[in-house]
């Protein structure tokens, strides 16, 4: 039987604020435990919550770069369950009437796009968090996390494979740290993936019963988990078992995914409104504010480099994966004009390099000025295509100027045809043997002496003319 | 409306409230009077009527991004039962 998969993401985002959703502690991560945790936080009697307005613009900016609605009234919802680093026994979330609803994200796998539609996005507060290391058979609670502001993201179950989730996953990442609203650290929590998987036979309409795969906290871990829960249920049905609605959780090590809890004991979270919290209200000047602050959209750039630089719709997602990346190769391209070119280098010898030297664009020890004069360099046919890899490892060990580089290493493309003739006339005369092989109808023997020309002039000579030459002097 | 000694059992268990089956019988009525008002209630026609969050209408005030709090944790601490390393501890939790 031929399987389809479903697919659908619930992201948790960890919102760039400075201090909580409902309190002044801080959210900076990596304190001493408890350091961060006020009186609201560990939810002492008597204590209120107070909205903190930089979380909600974060929502507002999410939803409005992804085109969805912003419900001008929303409200806050308490969701019920016992955990201990959950303090208070609930936790402040958005369920009946969240900020965000609908709003689409595009994606590109391979060279197909495709439009991903989003359900809603609500804020909450995040917990603090359980560690199981041995402290004489307890517990340790750490409540500085309790109380971080998280948008949680869900998208629609419209993803077909595990590269689409992961393609979806990354394009909402670019999207939350491009407009600023999270860091989008995934070690450190700040972008957490729970994936949503069933599969059906291909043809039926109803989806299959999903199993939901809890914290992924890397995209190779999203696309192993969805990969082996997918063979898993595939065997199970096929098998003549029955899929569980049920939650796993995803070990790395062994590279499966395990119930974690049935659903039959599953939490029943009682929702109601929250009674210390009143409903929130967006009103239009302060929407159209915050629009004014977003910058241009990954999707808006996208189009504009295919249109302005002619690079093609694959190239310019990759070239949008981050506004620093994005950034980078519109001054290189500026810089000489060539945008195909530019995003050759940058996608090719650059992203090589830094990926070697595990350095992040923004680090990139060539500036995208040098890297566009590079470029112009190799246009006006000073540099060979090989030069100009030379100047570049130039400009990586920090020689200087693209210029200087050519003159103080004697890189320039030869241009002087008399130079060039002279070349070619010892190299003929110190092969006749190949000489001899192509005119008796050995291609390969031109190849030879094409080589050999450039061996003699260290690589300076233009291949286009080298040829142009050698097939003139042979005929 | 109704519910059951079970319903009763369900929701204490749900909300950690260890209960007799003496005090569950007596919840019982208790709650099942409140459905009874609750049936009252929607018997009222409220077509034209918006759906309500809160009872009045007023909207949530919204503070500033501002780190306004200090460490406290050792005075919270203090009446911890159990604490090390800065930590509250806990009966094992394994989920």
């Amino acid at each position: 039987m031929k399987w389809e998969t479903v697919i659908g993401l619930e992201v948790h985002t960890q919102l760039a604020t400075k201090s909580k959703i409902f309190s002044g502690s801080s959210t900076a991560f990596g304190a001493a435990p408890n350091t961060q945790a006020s009186a609201v936080d560990i939810a002492l009697p008597g204590v209120l919550p107070v909205l903190n307005r930089g979380a909600v613009e974060c929502a507002i900016k999410f939803a409005l770069a992804i085109g969805a609605n912003l419900n001008r009234v929303n409200v806050f919802d308490r969701k019920n369950y016992f955990y201990p680093d959950l303090p208070k026994g609930y936790q402040i979330s958005q369920l009946a009437k969240p900020i965000v609803e609908g709003g689409a994200l595009k994606i590109q796998v391979g060279d197909s796009e495709r439009t991903i539609n989003l359900t809603r996005a609500h804020m909450e507060e995040d917990a603090g968090k359980s560690l199981h290391e041995d402290f004489h058979g307890m517990t340790g609670i750490d409540l500085n996390r309790a109380g971080t502001p998280l948008l949680e993201i869900v998208s629609e179950p419209e993803m077909r494979s595990s590269a689409e989730a992961v393609a979806y996953a990354r394009a909402l990442h670019t999207l939350v740290t491009w407009i600023g609203i999270c860091d989008g650290n995934m070690q450190e929590g700040s972008f957490r993936v729970d994936a949503n998987v069933s599969v059906r036979p291909v043809g039926q309409a109803e989806f299959g019963t999903r199993r939901e795969i809890k914290n992924l906290n890397s995209f190779r871990f999203l696309q192993q988990a969805i990969d082996y829960e997918v063979r898993w249920q595939i065997e199970t049905l096929e098998d003549g078992g029955r899929i569980e609605q049920a939650t796993v959780l995803f070990d790395p090590d062994t590279g499966e995914t395990r119930m974690m809890r049935s659903k039959e004991d599953a939490h029943d979270y009682r929702y109601f409104p929250d009674p210390d919290l009143l409903p929130v209200r967006l009103d239009e000047d302060w929407i159209e504010a915050v629009r004014a602050t977003l910058p241009e959209l990954p999707a808006a750039m996208q189009a504009r480099f295919q249109r302005d630089y002619g690079v093609s719709a694959y190239d310019a997602a990759v070239l949008t994966g981050s506004r620093a990346l994005a950034d980078y190769f519109e001054a290189a391209a500026k810089a000489c004009g060539q945008g195909k070119l530019a995003a050759n280098w940058v996608m090719g010898e650059l992203s090589a390099a830094l990926n070697k030297a595990e350095l992040d664009i923004a680090q990139s020890p060539v500036s995208a000025a040098r890297l566009g004069t590079l470029i112009a360099r190799i246009q006006d046919g000073t540099l060979s295509g090989k030069l100009a890899r030379q100047v570049f490892e130039g400009l990586w060990e920090g020689a200087g100027e693209v210029d200087a580089i050519i003159e103080a290493r004697g890189l320039k493309q030869m241009s002087d045809s008399g130079e060039l003739e002279k070349i070619v006339d010892e190299v003929l005369a110190a092969n006749p043997k190949s000489v001899e092989e192509f005119r008796s109808g050995k291609e390969k023997a031109f190849n030879a002496l094409v080589g050999q020309v450039m061996k003699a002039s260290r690589g300076k000579a233009n291949p286009a003319q080298v040829n142009e030459l050698l097939k003139a002097k042979l005929q | 409306m109704s519910l059951t000694p079970d319903d009763v059992k369900r929701i204490a268990r749900l909300a950690r409230i260890e209960t007799s089956d003496a005090e569950a019988q007596a919840t019982q009525a208790q709650l099942n009077s409140i459905f009874d008002l609750i049936a009252t209630m929607q018997a009222v026609d409220t077509r034209g009527v918006s759906p309500m969050a809160h009872a009045q209408e007023v909207y949530q005030r919204l503070r500033d991004d501002v780190v306004t709090e200090t460490d406290r944790h050792a005075a919270f601490q203090a009446v911890a039962p159990a604490v090390e390393n800065g930590l509250y501890l806990v009966p094992k939790v394994i989920e």
